[in-house]
């Protein structure tokens, strides 16, 4: 077992510093080293998105990511989404649009759109299906799911108007 | 659209964000595998490389002295059970055979199947610690199809397993030869021979549907701590609390008071989270290490061990008149049970004809044990298998005598009063409604115009269940309560059932707070499933929510010294002699002046759902030259009874059609010639992406259930009962190919175009 | 008298009658009058404990877990089923 080296990280807009093994992926970092159990772990070889986080500005499976690959990054987790107790305008359109039911998937489509919108703040539904596809919900179907994006986008732009 | 007038409700029928909602879009909601404690471990199982082997020997030594390792379990630190049955909730369970399934005996019965667990410091010298462990196999020749193992050649999976029916003579066991076959079931109405004779029409086929995974996308998991006296708390994802109680005490032979289990919330469920696998295990690493052990599933393990729902071999026959009166109906289902008996095959025989109204009609079921992994139920378990054969057949007849899809079935449709293949009558249902809102949609009066598209309809039914439901209500002070239940909240129960008791006491939804309580925190609950919770638990509800009227207007009567008979509850409001009218709120703030807490308490127990139905429409495109099936449009037509929250009935039906459309055009079990499932991830087992479909339309349609003081009906199984056949009509629309398997993915498809190209006769 | 309909295996006992009246206040009781005509029903049905696992007993419509408990009044079907296993 190979010694834990000392990563230094950006998580969330704050500086943070942990101990990890290389063998340990930034999925297992977030959620036991660091207690942020808001990504949540749904195969752990990239294929359900459940897990996604925004490192330097991209959208990445964090199960395919080694902990000591973050170092010097920037990261953005779900829990970094709202502003405060303030949710924004994803988070809320997932509510009003009963965008959720078992919520496991939630965290990473939120974070997925989110990174979406920065990309491309006026999507077409297309574009939105085409860019959550990596994305894996097995309760809703999508359908309120893509809504609540092409409301949050609507949202955002009256918001920025 | 509703079919009697409705009651004017002020909460039932909108729309409130979900009390759990603020925590699940920030992360911030506890799921199983985010449980941490002081002094934690972690654990990882062993899993058999074999489908089918005896266990000769295993050897633990190498791994119990990796360091960091703090303790390893086989099956010998689990008790014997004998010939223990035990009831948990679902008619009677052979113990020994959920035992060994939760960790193997004697034989292992499917790759992937627990052999053994470890836990230590960390999951990777867990892991490490798994590999050490070194297991004597003797390979035994696996079966995987459900008609060979019907075979008397077939490799027997269990010694003890004999065929048995409903209502025969018991087997002998001494006399009797081990089987795969471990159960035979048999409905009939009518006569027959008789119906077929009357019948100027008659389509038999056959159909076979490959295993399939319920697909949550949470991998199991518990964490269990066996604390000093001996006593166990266990926090786990789950649909049921109360039978992971159970199933964990009866494995253990521990009493079950001494086992707590709190659920933490779940990430899908669909019928696969109610079977215990990990729980057991989990406790008797912490008993044996003396300390709190996580023990989480890995996406693998979690399609080979865990679930799936049946492959099946079906044969379907019915007959009808000229006019399109169906005169009767046979069918033959054979359904895989996986390695220990008891798949939903009779389930299937009951739904199959559960849409019509036949005369005449036999139903012969046979459970058979396969090297797969048990099965598991998957919303509305074996249902879906038996729509497929069913309402293929039905279109092939419509096309024989040119009769229009919705009006073939509005004919023939089930109805109140109609007597099903098992016996019972229905009472009042909603299968016509749904048949002519499909008729009705914009959908179906549109034309699809374009090459190699087509359009396919279908319907579905699915029982729904009662069972059991405790819930208790704590009026506070400020004029809100507290309800506290035990269904856990897998789509957003808590607020169908805060509506509820809201819509009684006549205070808006935001006034109550609902919480999911542990097994030492609320009275018996069922489970989260069978599309039962907003309807059984619902009824608890409503009981407690006048269980609190009676309490306030008893309050009331002391607050206004008049008599109890004189005062009365209306729209959330007490109203008493001489123009005394106080509000729930104003009650609730006198509520310690006037003799203390206010709780209430209502328990549902087996109130019975009179059944759910539900019709769907599909344009398909097919192209012809790789057999790929795009998903158009989709409109569902369902009977919810009363839509509480309309949105997550919505969510119901459309969640149910896409795993209906993953079923139907690409997931399947593939295994190679050795019995090991080799597509065990969530690449190679495909789940539909939001890139594969379309918006989901949804036509709620209401039929209040009789049974229900609101008259819900349960919406979330039969959404996908229907898909695939509809799928499958549309393809033959598109392009003149009936498929008659699952899934009708690409190759498939393929092989049938070019079968019927090479015939000379289609038009693909 | 209620309505009792026979499960097709049991009905080589039931000289092929597939609904037979009986009397009883109970399930219970209806079985026994059951075993009473067709000698050896009971024991198709039932173990020691009550209905054999598996089975359930729908009166009406309402299928009870109450079992050999449940009361049943005149007129009333009586179904032996399978019970729905797996609840999803």
């Amino acid at each position: 077992m190979a010694k834990k080296r000392i990563v230094t990280t950006k998580i969330n807009g704050e500086e943070v510093s942990f101990l990890c093994e290389p063998r340990q992926t930034l999925l297992e970092v977030l959620r036991d080293t660091l207690d942020m159990t808001g990504t949540k772990e749904g195969c752990s070889n990239g294929n359900c998105g459940a897990c996604t986080v925004i490192m330097n500005g991209r959208p990445i499976d964090s199960c395919l990511v080694l902990g000591v690959e973050a170092e010097g990054a920037n990261l953005r987790t779900i829990e970094g989404v709202a502003h405060g107790a303030q949710m924004d305008e994803v988070q809320q359109a997932f509510l009003e649009g009963a965008a959720l039911q078992c919520g496991i998937c939630t965290p990473g489509f939120i974070v997925q759109a989110e990174a979406l919108l920065e990309e491309n703040p006026d999507p077409s539904e297309e574009e939105i299906r085409f860019y959550l596809a990596g994305n894996l919900c097995r309760c809703t179907g999508y359908d309120k799911i893509v809504r609540a994006v092409q409301a949050a986008a609507a949202a955002r732009q009256t918001a920025e108007a | 659209m509703s079919t009697i007038e409705k009651p004017a409700y002020k909460v039932i029928g909108t729309r409130p964000v979900r009390h759990d909602g603020a925590d699940k879009v920030t992360g911030v909601a506890k799921y199983g595998a985010d449980v941490s404690l002081t002094g934690l471990i972690q654990a990882a199982m062993l899993r058999s490389p074999h489908a089918h082997a005896l266990i000769k020997s295993i050897d633990t030594s190498a791994a119990e002295t990796l360091p960091g390792v703090r303790a390893v379990v086989t099956s010998a630190d689990m008790p014997e059970q004998g010939d223990r049955f035990v009831d948990l909730g679902e008619g009677g369970t052979i113990m020994s055979h959920l035992s060994s399934n939760v960790l193997a005996r004697e034989k292992v019965l499917y790759k992937g199947h627990a052999v053994a667990a470890v836990a230590a410091d960390s999951i990777h010298i867990a892991r490490e610690a798994v590999q050490l462990i070194k297991v004597q196999y003797e390979p035994l020749p696996p079966v995987l199809d459900v008609r060979e193992a019907m075979r008397d050649e077939a490799p027997v999976l269990n010694d003890d397993v004999r065929t048995q029916m409903l209502g025969a003579a018991d087997p002998d066991e001494a006399e009797d030869q081990p089987t795969n076959v471990a159960k035979k079931f048999l409905f009939e109405k009518g006569d027959v021979e008789q119906g077929f004779a009357e019948a100027h029409v008659v389509v038999e086929r056959e159909f076979t549907t490959a295993t399939v995974h319920q697909g949550y996308i949470e991998p199991h998991n518990a964490t269990a701590q066996w604390h000093a006296d001996g006593k166990v708390t266990i926090w786990t994802s789950t649909q049921g609390a109360f039978t992971v109680r159970q199933q964990t005490a009866e494995l253990l032979m521990i009493p079950a008071s001494d086992v707590k289990v709190i659920p933490m919330e779940i990430g899908g469920g669909f019928g696969g989270k109610i079977a215990v696998y990990l729980q057991p295990v989990a406790t008797l690493l912490s008993r044996k290490s003396g300390r709190p052990v996580k023990l989480i599933m890995d996406r693998a393990a979690v399609f080979e061990a865990t679930g799936p729902t049946p492959g099946t071999y079906i044969r379907a026959k019915i007959g009808v008149t000229k006019d399109g009166k169906i005169t009767a109906g046979e069918a033959y289902l054979a359904y895989e049970a996986g390695a220990y008996p008891g798949s939903p095959v009779s389930c299937g025989c009951m739904c199959i004809f559960g849409c019509y109204d036949i005369p005449h009609a036999r139903v012969e079921g046979y459970d058979v044990c396969v090297n797969k992994p048990r099965t598991s139920a998957y919303r509305a378990p074996g249902s879906t298998n038996a729509a497929f054969a069913a309402e293929t057949i039905v279109d092939e007849i419509c096309c024989q005598l040119n009769i229009d899809a919705a009006e073939f079935r509005l004919k023939n449709a089930a109805q109140e009063g109609t007597r099903r293949v098992d016996g019972p009558v229905y009472s009042r249902i909603g299968m016509v409604e749904t048949v002519a809102a499909i008729q009705a949609s914009d959908h179906y009066q549109s034309p699809l115009e374009g090459s190699h598209r087509g359009r396919g309809i279908a319907s579905g039914f699915w029982f729904n269940v009662g069972l059991k439901s405790a819930v208790t209500a704590m009026v506070n002070a400020d004029g809100t309560v507290s309800l506290v239940e035990g269904s856990t909240d897998i789509g957003g129960t808590r607020t169908s059932l805060a509506m509820q008791l809201a819509e009684t006491l006549g205070i808006n939804a935001e006034q109550v707070k609902p919480t999911v309580a542990d097994t030492d925190g609320i009275g018996w609950n069922d489970v989260t499933g069978g599309s039962r919770v907003t309807f059984a638990t619902g009824i608890a509800v409503v009981e407690a929510a006048k269980d609190i009227q009676r309490q306030l207007l008893q309050r009331a009567a002391t607050l206004w010294n008049c008599d109890r008979e004189s005062v009365r509850y209306e729209d959330g409001k007490i109203a008493g002699p001489d123009q005394n009218v106080i509000t729930f709120a104003e009650m609730a703030g006198k509520m310690l002046q006037t003799g203390g807490a206010i709780v209430g308490q209502g328990v549902c127990s087996d109130v019975a759902q009179s059944g759910a139905f539900g019709t769907h429409c599909v344009d398909v495109e097919v192209d012809p030259e790789t057999g790929k099936v795009q998903i158009l449009r989709y409109t569902i037509a369902q009977d919810a009874g009363t839509a509480i929250h309309p949105s997550y009935v919505e969510g119901q039906m459309q969640g149910g059609v896409v795993q209906g459309i993953g079923w139907a055009l690409n997931e399947e079990y593939w295994y190679d010639d050795q019995g090991e499932m080799r597509n065990s991830t969530f690449l190679d087992y495909r789940i539909p992406t939001c890139y594969d479909v379309p918006m989901i339309e949804t036509i709620i349609v209401e039929v209040p259930d009789p049974n229900h003081p609101y008259g819900v009906r349960g919406v979330g199984e039969v959404p996908i009962c229907p898909p695939p056949a509809a799928i499958a009509n549309a393809i033959y629309q598109a392009i003149g190919v009936r498929m008659q398997h699952l899934p009708m993915s690409p190759p498939h498809v393929m092989a049938e175009i070019l079968r019927l190209s090479s015939a000379g006769n289609g038009r693909a | 008298m209620a309505r009792v309909f026979i499960p097709p295996a049991l009905r080589s006992l039931t000289a092929g009658l597939h609904e037979v009246d009986a009397d009883g206040d109970t399930v219970g009781e209806i079985v026994d009058q059951l075993d009473e005509l067709f000698p050896g029903a009971r024991s198709r049905l039932c173990d020691a404990d009550g209905l054999k696992p598996g089975l359930i007993v729908m009166v009406g419509n309402s299928a009870s877990s109450l079992g050999l408990l449940q009361r049943v009044t005149d007129d009333e079907e009586v179904h032996f089923l399978p019970s729905i296993g797996g609840g999803a």
